[in-house]
């Protein structure tokens, strides 16, 4: 049976009086596609910012793997082998699609300042090894030839498969994905849903997923999580989780869900 | 409506923007003279007797609102006489009023004397036309110019090198005044001690323009056949042959510019790691420089509050090292503060340091108002760096290094931690950068080269005093790097030529050169805001040579489309 690589354990936020997350807890097995859902402002993208610690949790605890990781600054965390991407695209607009790449490979770089001033052997090599590296993930996000680009300067498509490739830089043993397919099209989404599994096939990695459209949570995950206001209302296989009527109640208002039960 | 009714209406309005363009040259023309600019340059001559600056401002106004309003294919000198006309209205109203009323008790500056410039000493019912006609005149010139490229290819580089020879007539015969034999000669038949000759604007034309020509047609089909990269080097070596050279032969005054521009340079690079590389908005750079400067003082001064008295060359890297702690105690208040707060709390550092020296608390140590005196100029062996001109090589070598550091610094590892940092700081973060470290080393490497710059201005004043460590520098070096362009080494070095150097040059001018300091900027950023030179995105994946390979890897994007 495979083991537990995150645990999300209790876990609540509170900006002042407003309660955005209480008491959440679920497990992502290692290895798996797990999906989290739920209406426009359930809390899902907090859950992401608790787990990676760009917002430290009020309550509860988060581990990953043997480590308890919420408290810790999100540069560690990121060291430790999770990273992410984001929902409105978050990249670095001014610089090159290749250097963005770069960026993400800062945690795997050893040279040093003084060694890029002396420009040792050292950093020549590690630059180098850098550089292939990168050639090879633009490669694979499909932007080879389009690296010299302004990363602002790509098309939206792009943007998103090369935010991809910039948390892959950083090698992480989970990848947390904010609505990958957002603003897509059937099509498009149908490319990115293969990508996706392109991504898992060769990294051997685990994705943790906050997805709207239901055909790609379905199709794809393991696993999914429900969350509502705040709060989990239902966690199981997609198929369990499509039936759960406090699903459908919270998609679809208690009326439709009283309909559903009996069908 | 028709298509013969929108090309009408197309004329029209192409009309009315020509005569608008007039008008805002006018309007400018006429403040001018309200603010007594122009009479004020009316004093001084680019040609003896001819033509005064003044004139020539006016002409030039009205010759390039003629350029601006020939931009559309037709009727293009009727267009650009009609702009000079408007060009000149302003001011040939200005002429009639003051005949009638008088206008000096409302504006001081509208003096008779500026009459006499604006008339010519001619009646003022004649004159009026007759400086609207000078205005056409202008406007059909400036259009024609435009209009007609081989016109301009052989006007302009004399008429260019006219003005530059009648503007700077001081500093160009400050420069020769050295020399004695077919120089001095050359140098006696184009000027007198007042200006340029008539026979020596003439000269000048004439050699420039067929120079010009002879060079122009030589070189115009090679300098084409070559590749930018190839044409950038031989101007990027011309620039540095002249660099080098031009203040060994110019003489100490140019060469007291050059160092101030350097040290500009150097505290530029600087601020430049801080703000156009990582972001870090600083307005309290100057209190590196400062540090930089008191401690080689302290260090070496033969002053009774001198610590010792090292000799400037083991004082300098001390003074760079105490300007580095500095810089690092410096950030660590502000690690958490983003954006303008940035900005506003880095002001407060900077003056922090600055009231420190002044203060009775750091007077004993420091000197307080008086500064610290009598600190020794570097020595190299029995040769002693006290000329202007020997100081500014110091300087330029300093730079140079500076500017090389900076290049490996800004493609390397941390450069890059640093850009991501500067285009968002949660996601860099995110990605495993740790943020006290690059933002402690961006405000600890940036105040290392303002420290290098505070120490070489210790001894080219051989004295500091709190006064020379005002906000205005910091404002100066940040305005700098936006002119230059944000992150672009080059664009440091010619920021700080154009705002710096420049104004050196005008003093003459005196207090007026900071209205003309001050209209550049607003200009340059209006017309271009990403800076005088740019950064380049820097070409990593393809290198010179495999682009062939690259489009073939394009070739096959997204290799398992299904």
């Amino acid at each position: 049976m495979a083991k537990t690589l995150l645990s999300v354990c209790n876990v609540g936020m509170r900006f002042g009086g407003l309660v955005a997350l209480s008491d959440v807890s679920f497990d992502v097995q290692e290895g798996s596609i797990h999906s989290v859902i739920g209406p426009n402002g359930a809390g899902k993208t907090t859950v992401f910012n608790c787990i990676t610690q760009n917002l430290r949790p009020s309550s509860g605890e988060v581990w990953f793997g043997d480590e308890r990781i919420d408290g810790l600054k999100p540069d560690r965390v990121a060291a430790l082998g999770i990273s992410r991407t984001y929902q409105n695209i978050r990249l670095f607009r001014n610089i090159s699609a290749i250097e963005n790449l770069l960026v993400g490979m800062h945690l795997h770089l050893r040279s040093s300042w003084w060694g890029a001033v002396l420009n040792t052997p050292f950093t020549r090599a590690d630059e180098r090894a850098a550089h292939e590296q990168a050639l090879e993930l633009l490669q694979f996000v499909g932007l080879r030839g389009r690296g010299d680009m302004l990363a602002r300067n790509l098309a939206y498509g792009e943007q998103r498969r090369l935010e991809i490739g910039r948390a892959l830089a950083t090698r992480p043993r989970l990848l947390l994905l904010d609505e990958p397919t957002a603003g897509m099209n059937p099509r498009e989404t149908s490319e990115m849903m293969a990508f996706v599994e392109r991504v898992r096939a060769r990294y051997a990695i685990t994705l943790l997923l906050i997805e709207h459209q239901m055909r790609v949570v379905m199709s794809m995950s393991d696993r999914v999580t429900v969350l509502d206001h705040g709060t989990k209302i239902a966690e199981g296989k997609p198929a369990e989780v499509q039936r759960d009527p406090a699903v459908i109640a919270a998609y679809l208002g208690t009326a439709a869900a009283a309909h559903a039960v009996p069908a | 409506m028709t298509a013969v009714e929108h090309g009408r209406a197309g004329a029209a309005l192409a009309w009315r923007r020509a005569a608008l363009v007039g008008l805002g040259f006018g309007a400018g023309a006429l403040h001018l003279a309200a603010v007594g600019v122009l009479l004020m340059l009316h004093q001084r001559w680019i040609v003896i007797d001819t033509l005064s600056l003044g004139q020539a401002t006016v002409l030039l106004l009205a010759g390039g609102a003629g350029a601006m309003a020939a931009r559309d294919a037709d009727a293009r000198l009727a267009r650009g006489a009609l702009a000079g006309l408007c060009a000149t209205l302003p001011l040939a109203l200005l002429s009639l009023a003051m005949d009638a009323v008088t206008l000096q008790p409302i504006f001081i500056v509208l003096t008779p004397d500026l009459q006499a410039m604006l008339t010519l000493g001619m009646p003022p019912l004649l004159a009026a036309p007759a400086l609207l006609l000078v205005g056409v005149a202008a406007g059909l010139l400036g259009a024609a110019l435009r209009a007609i490229p081989a016109l301009s290819r052989a006007l302009l580089p004399g008429a260019i090198a006219v003005l530059i020879a009648g503007v700077f007539q001081e500093l160009i015969q400050l420069m020769l005044q050295q020399y004695e034999g077919p120089v001095g000669e050359a140098r006696d038949f184009v000027y007198t001690w007042e200006g340029l000759t008539q026979q020596g604007a003439v000269t000048v034309f004439v050699v420039v323009t067929l120079i010009a020509q002879l060079a122009g047609r030589a070189a115009r089909g090679r300098v084409a056949a070559m590749e930018p990269a190839r044409r950038r080097q031989i101007w990027a070596g011309i620039a540095l042959a002249a660099i080098v050279i031009l203040p060994a032969a110019a003489g100490s005054y140019i060469g007291q510019v050059l160092m101030l521009v350097g040290l500009y340079i150097l505290m530029g690079i600087g601020l430049n790691l801080e703000v156009g590389l990582a972001g870090l908005l600083d307005l309290g750079f100057v209190a590196f420089f400062a540090v930089g400067a008191y401690s080689t003082a302290l260090l070496t001064a033969d002053a009774p509050n001198a610590l010792m008295h090292l000799s400037y060359w083991a004082a300098m890297p001390i003074s760079v090292l105490l300007a580095v702690c500095v810089g690092v105690l410096f950030g660590l208040p502000v690690l958490g503060v983003r954006g303008d707060y940035l900005a506003v709390a880095t002001m407060g550092l900077g003056e922090i340091v600055r009231v420190i020296v002044l203060s009775d608390f750091g007077a004993p140590l420091l000197g307080g108002a008086q500064g610290v005196l009598h600190i020794p100029k570097p020595q190299i062996g029995s040769y002693t760096l006290s000329s202007p001109v020997a100081l500014f090589y110091l300087t330029l070598v300093a730079a140079a290094i500076a500017a090389f550091i900076a290049w490996r610094l800004e493609n390397s590892r941390l450069g890059r931690a640093w850009m991501a940092l500067r285009d968002d700081e949660d996601v860099a973060q995110a990605l495993g950068i740790n943020l006290v470290r690059s933002k402690l080393l961006a405000y600890g490497l940036g105040a290392a080269f303002a420290g290098l710059a505070g120490s070489i201005f210790a001894t080219m004043l051989s004295s500091v005093y709190p006064s020379s460590f005002q906000l205005l520098i910091s404002i100066n070096v940040l305005a700098l790097i936006i002119v230059g362009g944000m992150g672009s080494l080059p664009g440091v070095v010619l920021g700080s030529v154009v705002l710096i150097g420049l104004p050196e040059l005008l003093r003459e001018f005196g207090e007026y050169r900071y209205l003309f300091y001050g209209a550049v900027l607003v200009v340059m950023m209006r017309l271009r805001p990403e800076g005088l030179w740019p950064s380049d995105v820097r070409q990593r994946e393809l290198h010179a040579g495999d682009e062939t390979a690259a489009l073939d890897a394009g070739a096959d994007l997204l290799p398992a489309r299904e």
